[in-house]
């Protein structure tokens, strides 16, 4: 579908980039290990994206999920995880 | 009201007679009483806007085009350093399609460090895809303001434009202006609604976004689409200005080009010193005129292309040089001529830099050069340097 350019090139339907699905950029995956994970929330803090994202029970964290639809594998979550609960394994296997 | 006043504070009034909703600028020497008159008109009440203080003209634009992004109408000014600090900015704005008004008065780019009047400044800014009007005194720099702004926020422009002045020449110099009354403005320039961008949480959007190359040159066509629109609209503008206010501009001034066969081309108030030569030599017989450019972007390619068909010597008398090259006029007409064929003899003349004053021994200089061209059939010396210390170098 061809849309025209826009007067001033104004993005009508911002948020948009949702559309482009970052995570077919990885190399390396991460991996969490839910057993190990101390729901330190330092992945969270520290992702680019962020592609990580609490799931919550009114304000207590149950964990952490990765979404592998944004996440680029920049390997960030495993460098700063306290307890190295995530590892990052190649996308090929 | 007719006031005595000072280029700078012709620019102020105009502004002020627009109703901005915000103005965002910092001061730079000769530009600095446009914007200290704006501020007393706020502080004094006698404008409703919003006053935004910022530290750098590079900030300064940077908020206007946030303002003008949200919705309102914006104004601002600057000169030399100031509008090439504000450089990266000025195609955003236009990419943006946004209509800013700016007032320049122009003065020489640094190194050396030069406060005084040359066109360096606004030349540099050619390329960005802003309107350019070039005032040739205080009243016209009042009037254009007014006029940019109606231009600007046409559907079919969308623009930003900003109106020049000559530094210290224009800008601190005292003539008689003509005031307009607010109400013949309001009726002439209605207030700003935006339909493209505006800043409204029910209806969101993202000014300035990414452009790849799959749609980059479409989007910047789009602005060159507007750009020729623009030369229509301003000469409407003028037109109508002429009906409210009574004083009919022209995008490009003719003083005796009719039978001239030695047509100056000059910008801003240099021309008013060229029109003193024009005449002392009509009256020895000698067939001169003279054309200032006063619409500059877009450039009126139709009247130089009328002018440079009629005379038989093109003399550009202009205050900036492309260095490595020729003055930026004498490319831009030199352009004109290539595409329509014209032949006509073009010579360029570089004058005035850094405040140097252009007097009228160098318009005579200007005519005396281009009749030797005239009777060689050729430019021997196609650029020179007018007033040059040759023992400085």
């Amino acid at each position: 579908m061809v849309e025209k350019v826009t007067i001033g090139s104004v993005v009508k339907n911002p948020g948009n980039t949702t559309n482009n699905k970052t995570g077919g950029w990885r190399s390396f995956k991460p991996i969490m290990d839910l057993k190990i994970c101390i729901r330190c929330g330092q992945c969270y803090t520290f992702c680019p994206e962020p592609a990580i994202m609490p799931k919550m029970d009114g304000e207590n964290v149950l964990e952490y999920v990765i979404d592998y639809d944004f996440c680029k594998g920049c390997g960030i979550c495993m460098e700063v995880c306290n307890k190295k609960a995530i590892t990052m394994v190649p996308e090929s296997k | 009201m007719r006031k005595l006043l000072k280029g700078n504070e012709a620019v102020a009034y105009g502004a002020k007679l627009c109703r901005p909703q915000v103005i965002s600028a910092y001061p730079i020497t000769p530009q600095t009483v446009m914007v200290e008159k704006l501020a007393d008109f706020v502080a004094d009440g006698e404008l409703d806007c919003e006053y935004i203080k910022i530290e750098s003209e590079h900030s300064a634009l940077s908020s206007c085009v946030g303002a003008s992004g949200a919705g309102v109408r914006v104004f601002t000014a600057t000169s030399s350093q100031g509008l090439a600090l504000m450089h990266e900015i000025m195609w955003v704005a236009s990419g943006m399609r946004l209509p800013i008004v700016m007032g320049v008065a122009n003065r020489a780019l640094s190194a050396p460090i030069n406060i005084w009047c040359d066109t360096s400044d606004v030349m540099a800014e050619r390329d960005s895809g802003w309107i350019q009007l070039y005032a040739a005194d205080n009243q016209e720099a009042l009037d254009s303001v007014i006029m940019l702004f109606k231009v600007s926020e046409d559907k079919r422009v969308l623009l930003p434009s900003l109106v020049t002045i000559d530094g210290f020449v224009l800008s601190h110099t005292y003539e008689g202006v003509d005031i307009p009354d607010q109400d013949t403005v309001d009726k002439f320039l209605p207030p700003y609604k935006p339909e493209h961008a505006f800043l409204d949480p029910s209806k969101p959007m993202s000014l300035g976004t990414l452009g790849t190359p799959a749609t980059y040159m479409e989007s910047r066509k789009q602005v060159e689409d507007a750009m020729r629109a623009s030369y229509d609209v301003v000469k409407e503008v003028m037109a109508d200005f002429a009906k409210h206010f009574g004083r009919k501009y022209e995008v490009v001034e003719k003083y005796m080009c009719d039978d001239a066969e030695i047509v100056i081309i000059a910008l801003g108030s240099s021309s008013g010193t060229g029109k003193v030569v024009v005449n002392e030599l009509r009256k020895k017989g000698k067939k001169v005129g003279l054309a200032r450019i006063a619409l500059y972007r877009p450039f009126p390619v139709k009247e130089i292309a009328e002018i440079a068909k009629k005379a038989k010597v093109l003399a550009i008398v202009e205050r900036a040089q492309s260095y490595g090259h020729t003055g930026p006029v004498y490319a831009d007409v030199a352009a004109v001529l290539a595409e329509n064929g014209i032949k006509t003899l073009l010579l360029d003349f570089i004058a005035g830099l850094g405040g140097r004053d252009i007097v009228k021994t160098h318009f005579e200089k200007v005519v005396e050069e281009s009749e030797k061209a005239l009777k060689g059939g050729k430019a021997e010396k196609p650029i020179q340097w007018l007033g040059l210390k040759e023992e400085l170098l």
